[in-house]
């Protein structure tokens, strides 16, 4: 294997028990993940949709209706992003501040990224009516931007995640496309779109197609038009997953595969071809009863998730745990050895000895700029004695204000030092003692 | 020194916190949690008094906020965190561990208040008449929920600035290392009753401001809302006076010498007094822009709706400045240095010198063939956080205004660097051994007729020791 970068840990107890705070992190990110797949393919999904728009009208209100749920999802996206930010942060101190700072460019460009797109998103919903005509293109313009921006994070944020398990690969790493390009970085990512086109059709067959929804908002469709549409888009996008799934699976490096994380994920994999199965023989149903196993099908995919979830966790913990305990065990000797370090000082055992407080504190505030005979930053003992001898308070307060008297670089004033310590320092200047 | 250096060589690294920070607190206070306050005391008076184009001008200014703040102030919030990691990940990293629980809590106040803003929001227009009652409850929760936002984070701002009486838990646990001492510091009360104040006031300024935008409004409509904001702007004027006096009196003592530096920069120190005056003085116009409004309330020209804001903003902008300033040369004072090393480590450090327990350098031991790179890697170690080689508060210029004729030689470097954190004392001692202090001075000796190249780690192709093989 490569040498892989070894730092301390931060010496700070963590605030709960790992084992909590990694389950934590797993569930409270897969919320936040939902919530980021409505956004993010809530918006794809409005783009392409307002593009059919153009020519059969009917598809431009149902990409309008799709659109005024982004806004909401993104805001919910963001506020959920926080508790796994939170743990993250906690179970993978080193691992993800290190990967974070490796990126650094692309990572600052995530704020800038995301709050234009969701300026945008904006922007897109409340001029869906009045840029209509020849402002259409830039109507779609505008929604197109977002998507791309939203795209443009999400790459950011897995090739971070990617980055972070892998310390071996971290010297190779200069600047964010060179970490685009390891193992496995582009493949999270195409996976990661297509599961988020799919649970966004998913959503949107079962918030349309649901009792409640107001069909009148969506003339010229009736609830199984709508519905099958969704369900043939997430059924085409999971036949795909099951190209990239492998393949990325393959490419992970192998440090951290385990039977564990091969059953997990294959489960997970498995559990998905019966959804897509189900969803396949849903849509030759008859249009009365379509729509009818969609509970079902939304069980499968939760499973599917956690399923997922907990397989890339173990593959994660897999990868980073023998970098962990040498990390830990180095921190432990760091933390004696400072510890030792701060007793021998304490104890004195380097202390200077000096003839009076006065020298020490005269060699600590002053002797920076003012040296016995020559001139450093400020002029010379020698002259100042000549100023101020027999006159310690002038001297002081000069200390405490000091003016612009020579025409070179201003002195400081001392003004923080208490009246004792100036008076020490005054006494060592002129008498020496 | 266990993380990758970030660095920005031209802004440099202190800005890039400070500009996220500055925006994420002028947009949120005023607008997240003082506008909530703000917009449901207009929608009951409108409501009291049936006055209708009252209601409707508080929802389009509600409006306005509503799409900043889930936007640009929400990202910007975030950002806070994005851009301390990459600057500053023991400073955040340590942070989070202490205040682990405080952040959570906040993430689930701050939750349930963007699940309320929606339905504020989304349900003003429906729940008129009858529900009306109803959505003005709303707002009065929303509003509680969103000053406990600011409640969570003032705890935490304080304790960078004064630790009180807690202390760090890593070698045993002892009662004063519980978050709770951590978050009751003695600055928690008077920067909350500050803030808060604040937040109100300036909620008030920006309605205040936004109303010219509307042309359409009448006289008398105008009229009827300026008066009761402007009232409540008079109404938490003493408040916020008496909470910066409180709070800068429980600012330590060495601190607040800073101040003068922070506000001026060292170059501009004399013109400190000048520049009180003057932020005196812009503070001044908000209370009579606010009189003028409770006498004249129709008469109220735009100019003083646009100047008592660019005032609030300015001073707003100016107190989180100073607040991240004079903190220095702490991150968490007592803790943890600027330079993101811990002043527990220090003795070690000037044993053995940082170099050698450094993960991310090249050379751990100075000798006289690496002394010029060591001297490199040390400046990023221990002055890139708050220096730039060739940018903003370059550390070339700050030495050639101290010695600005003679050639600079590493001994008088050393001489200074030194004892620099006792006349500087927003500085950080320097950690490292007496090799390394020797190695630092000769690299910024050398750079006393041009910049030497300083590379962050987001760019830079770094070594791979000390490693785990
Ligand atoms: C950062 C460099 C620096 C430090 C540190 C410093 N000085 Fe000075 N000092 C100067 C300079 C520069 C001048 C000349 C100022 C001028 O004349 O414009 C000066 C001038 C003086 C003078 C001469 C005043 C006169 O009337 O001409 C005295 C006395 C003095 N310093 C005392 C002190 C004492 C005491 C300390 C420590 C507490 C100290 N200085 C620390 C830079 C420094
Ligand atoms: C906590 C942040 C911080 C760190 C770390 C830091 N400095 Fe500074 N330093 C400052 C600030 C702030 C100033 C004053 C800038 C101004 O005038 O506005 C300053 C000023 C200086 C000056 C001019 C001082 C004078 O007397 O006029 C020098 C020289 C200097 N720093 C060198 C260093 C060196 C060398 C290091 C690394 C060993 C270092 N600094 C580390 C914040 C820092």
């Amino acid at each position: 294997m490569n040498p892989q970068p070894l730092p301390h840990d931060l010496p700070l107890q963590l605030p709960l028990p790992e084992g909590l705070v990694k389950h934590l992190l797993v569930l409270l990110f897969l919320i936040h993940i939902l919530f980021v797949n409505f956004m993010l393919g809530g918006q794809s999904l409005a783009v392409i949709l307002e593009i059919i728009g153009l020519r059969r009208k009917k598809y431009d209100r149902l990409a309008y209706e799709i659109s005024s749920t982004v806004t909401v999802s993104k805001s919910l996206a963001v506020v959920l992003g926080v508790a796994p930010l939170l743990a993250i942060n906690v179970a993978y101190t080193t691992y993800f501040y290190s990967s974070t700072v490796l990126i650094g460019f692309a990572w600052l460009m995530i704020i800038i990224m995301a709050s234009a797109a969701f300026l945008l998103t904006y922007l897109h919903k409340y001029t869906w009516e009045s840029w209509g005509g020849s402002q259409r293109a830039l109507h779609l313009t505008v929604g197109a931007a977002a998507m791309v921006l939203f795209l443009a994070v999400a790459m950011v944020f897995i090739t971070n995640i990617n980055l972070m398990v892998l310390p071996a690969y971290w010297p190779r790493v200069a600047g964010f496309l060179s970490a685009v390009l390891l193992p496995s970085a582009l493949l999270r990512y195409f996976h990661f779109i297509l599961a988020t086109l799919a649970i966004s059709a998913l959503f949107a067959a079962g918030w349309f197609g649901r009792k409640g929804y107001d069909l009148a908002r969506l003339p010229d469709f009736t609830r199984t038009e709508v519905i099958a549409l969704f369900l043939r888009i997430a059924f085409i996008v999971t036949l795909l997953q099951f190209v990239i799934g492998p393949s990325l699976l393959l490419s992970l490096p192998v440090h951290g595969h385990s039977l564990a994380v091969w059953l997990l994920l294959l489960t997970g994999a498995t559990i998905a071809g019966v959804m897509a199965w189900i969803i396949y023989r849903e849509l030759g149903r008859a249009p009365a009863v379509l729509g009818r196993s969609y509970l079902v099908m939304l069980t499968l995919l939760t499973f599917t998730a956690l399923f997922m979830a907990y397989g890339r966790h173990y593959y994660r913990e897999r990868a980073v745990n023998p970098h962990r305990q040498a990390m830990m065990a180095k921190t432990e000797a760091f933390m004696w050895d400072a510890k030792a370090a701060q007793t021998r000082a304490r104890m004195g055992m380097t202390r200077e000895v000096y003839k009076s407080s006065g020298e020490k504190e005269f060699k600590a505030n002053c002797a920076a700029c003012h040296a016995e005979n020559t001139t450093i930053v400020g002029p010379p003992l020698t002259e100042v004695r000549g100023l101020y001898a027999g006159n310690p308070q002038n001297l002081i307060a000069w200390a405490r204000a000091p003016q612009v008297k020579r025409g070179g670089a201003p002195m400081p004033s001392f003004n923080h030092l208490p009246e004792k310590v100036l008076q020490e320092i005054a006494t060592w200047i002129l008498e020496g003692k | 020194m266990d993380f990758p250096i970030f660095h920005l060589d031209f802004i440099g690294n202190r800005m890039l916190i400070a500009i996220t920070a500055i925006v994420h607190v002028i947009i949120n206070h005023p607008m997240a949690v003082g506008a909530i306050p703000m917009a449901t005391l207009l929608e009951w008076i409108a409501h009291r008094k049936k006055w209708s184009a009252l209601d409707d001008l508080a929802y389009k200014i509600t409006f306005v906020f509503f799409v900043i703040t889930t936007s640009l102030g929400a990202m910007t919030g975030v950002g806070i965190w994005f851009t301390t990691a990459l600057v500053n990940p023991d400073a955040i990293g340590s942070l989070i561990r202490v205040f682990f629980w405080a952040w959570f809590s906040e993430w689930v106040v701050f939750f349930l208040e963007v699940v309320f803003i929606m339905i504020y929001f989304l349900t003003w227009k429906p729940w008129s008449g009858e529900k009306k009652r109803l959505h003005l409850g709303v707002g009065l929760f929303l509003s509680i929920f969103s000053w406990l936002t600011m409640a969570v984070i003032t705890g935490i701002l304080g304790f960078m600035m004064n630790t009180g009486k807690w202390v760090p838990f890593s070698y045993e646990w002892v009662p004063e290392s519980s978050m709770f001492t951590a978050f009751f510091n003695p600055l928690y009360l008077p920067q909350l009753i500050f803030r808060t104040a604040v937040a109100f006031l300036g909620a008030g300024l920006f309605f205040l401001f936004l109303i010219p935008f509307f042309k359409k409004l009448t006289a008398e409509v105008r009229g009827r809302a300026v008066r009761p904001i402007s009232l409540w702007v008079l109404a938490w004027l003493p408040v916020a006076i008496a909470g910066a006096i409180f709070y800068w009196q429980r600012i330590p003592v060495y601190m607040q010498a800073n101040a003068p530096v922070a506000l001026a920069t060292q170059d501009f120190t004399r013109w400190y007094q000048t520049i009180l005056w003057f932020l005196l003085g812009m503070a001044a116009i908000v209370p009579l822009a606010a009189l003028w409004g409770v006498v004249k309330p129709k008469r109220l020209p735009a100019a003083a709706l646009v100047i008592p804001f660019i005032a609030v903003a300015t001073l707003l902008g100016t107190f989180e400045r100073l607040r991240e300033f004079v903190r220095k040369p702490w991150v968490i004072q007592g803790y943890l240095y600027a330079n993101g090393l811990r002043a527990q480590d220090y003795p070690l450090f000037k044993e053995e010198g940082v170099l050698s327990r450094a993960t991310w350098v090249r050379h751990h031991q100075v000798t006289e063939e690496n002394k010029l790179e060591a001297g490199g890697e040390l400046f990023m170690l221990t002055c890139s956080r708050c220096h730039t080689v060739g940018g903003v508060n370059s550390v070339r210029t700050r030495f050639q205004k101290l010695f600005p004729v003679q050639k600079w030689d590493e001994e008088q470097l050393a001489a200074y660097i030194s004892t620099m954190h006792n006349i500087r004392i927003f500085m950080p001692p320097f950690p490292g051994s007496d090799a390394e202090l020797k190695a630092l001075s000769a690299w910024l000796a050398a750079n006393q007729h041009y910049a030497m190249r300083a590379e962050g780690g987001q760019t830079a192709l770094l070594p791979s020791a000390p490693v785990l093989k």
